[in-house]
């Protein structure tokens, strides 16, 4: 009797909790009409950086959700290149990040940057999460097989397989210049990145 | 031995959960009901002067919304992150566009946005970005986002003002803007304005 009493209550705490905890601190779009999975707060990082600021940053290909293959190398001398990794599509973080760089390509254009964006889904599952964002004008990459290569390589892959929420400055030579592995659960602050690409720029 | 029903014999466990049910925490959840109040929020003194006149607010401290001049305020609760958001700027400001030109609306009906999760960086970029007119706040801890009940965005909140500054929510919508004509008729006739 007093067992039950006790399960009982430790359920009750546990569902004021639960309450408690809903306020989330994420806006999530009406763009994704309720189609978005919510994980739960997550381990900030778990996983062990390969690469640091000042290294030649790995070159990789990737396939694109339009089609083409596209390679790192590519912009070797033409332009500096921001990677964006992030977690999952259709996860709350994920969906309200790439659609906020989808609307400044001008300071990446006034920067001579282009921007990357990759995650560890397949190509179908990018495409029908994309779409809801509208037109992007950034390649996004799927890092899918092998799983999280990519990720692997540079350090940033997870236990459970999906990628840290990262970002990497490289400058025209390759070089990586700044590193933020963010805390999964949250959005990078914009004027973070900025000022990593005006210094880039300089 | 007669045996109570579990449910009612734990009463003492169920009745805190209801009051949890019932507490702030929980409210927190749930967007603002029609004919409700707002939640106790404050917003700080636009620095441009422009937007102090068009609140009809002053000094360097902050405001509450009801403490606009206007007799209706629409507020927007938007993220420069979130694309809906993104493409209704344009409708928005088609809206005030719409207000402004009317000289018996005005003075009667005001719009503010509040950029949840977004700093002040963050909206400054999309008011720049959609050219916004109307006065544009940051909420980058998503404090007011949480105390409107974290609806999804965009999320807009029609408040109808008294006299006396009492006020009342009249409109409490997630997305489905409609375009600026049709929203505005809307506002008309649930704020009773005309």
């Amino acid at each position: 009797m007093v067992k039950e009493k006790v399960r009982c209550c430790i359920l009750v705490i546990g569902i004021f909790l639960l309450l408690v905890s809903s306020a989330t601190g994420q806006t999530i779009s009406e763009a994704y009409k309720g189609n978005i999975y919510q994980p739960g707060k997550l381990k900030p990082t778990d996983s062990v950086l390969k690469v640091r600021a000042g290294d030649q940053a790995p070159d990789f290909t990737l396939p694109s959700v339009t089609g083409e293959k596209v390679s790192l190398n590519q912009y070797r001398d033409k332009k500096n290149v921001v990677l964006s990794f992030v977690p999952a599509a259709w996860t709350p973080v994920c969906s309200d990040q790439w659609p906020g760089y989808n609307i400044i390509k001008a300071i990446f254009d006034q920067h001579e940057a282009v921007l990357l964006g990759i995650t560890v889904d397949n190509i179908p599952t990018l495409f029908a999460w994309t779409n809801q964002m509208g037109k992007l004008w950034f390649p996004v990459l799927s890092d899918f097989w092998p799983h999280g290569g990519v990720a692997a390589q540079y350090g940033v892959l997870r236990s459970d397989g999906v990628t840290e929420r990262a970002l990497f400055v490289v400058d025209k030579k390759g070089i990586i210049r700044s590193i933020d592995i963010h805390d999964i659960n949250q959005r990078p602050a914009l004027e973070d990145l900025i000022q990593e690409l005006e210094k880039v720029s300089k | 031995m007669k045996t109570m029903n579990p449910i009612l014999r734990y009463k003492v466990v169920w009745i805190p959960l209801l009051i949890a049910l019932m507490s702030p925490a929980t409210a927190l959840a749930q967007s603002l009901q029609k004919g409700g109040q707002l939640p106790s929020i404050v917003l700080p003194v636009p620095s441009n002067p422009e937007e102090r006149a068009y609140l009809g607010v002053s000094g360097t401290g902050t405001f509450k919304i009801p403490q606009i001049k206007a007799d209706v305020v629409l507020v927007e609760i938007f993220s420069m992150y979130c694309p809906y958001c993104q493409k209704d700027a344009p409708g928005i400001n088609e809206l005030y566009d719409v207000i402004q030109k009317d000289p018996d609306l005005r003075d009667r009906i005001k719009i503010i946005g509040i950029g949840a999760g977004n700093s002040a960086f963050e909206v400054e970029t999309f008011k720049k970005t959609y050219q916004v007119a109307f006065p544009l706040f940051p909420d980058k801890d998503y404090v007011i986002h949480q105390a409107f009940g974290e609806a999804r965005t965009p999320y807009f909140i029609g408040v109808k003002i008294q006299r006396d500054k009492s006020h009342q929510v009249f409109l409490s919508q997630q997305g489905g803007f409609p375009g600026a004509q049709p929203f505005l008729q809307q506002i008309l006739k649930e704020s009773g304005l005309r």
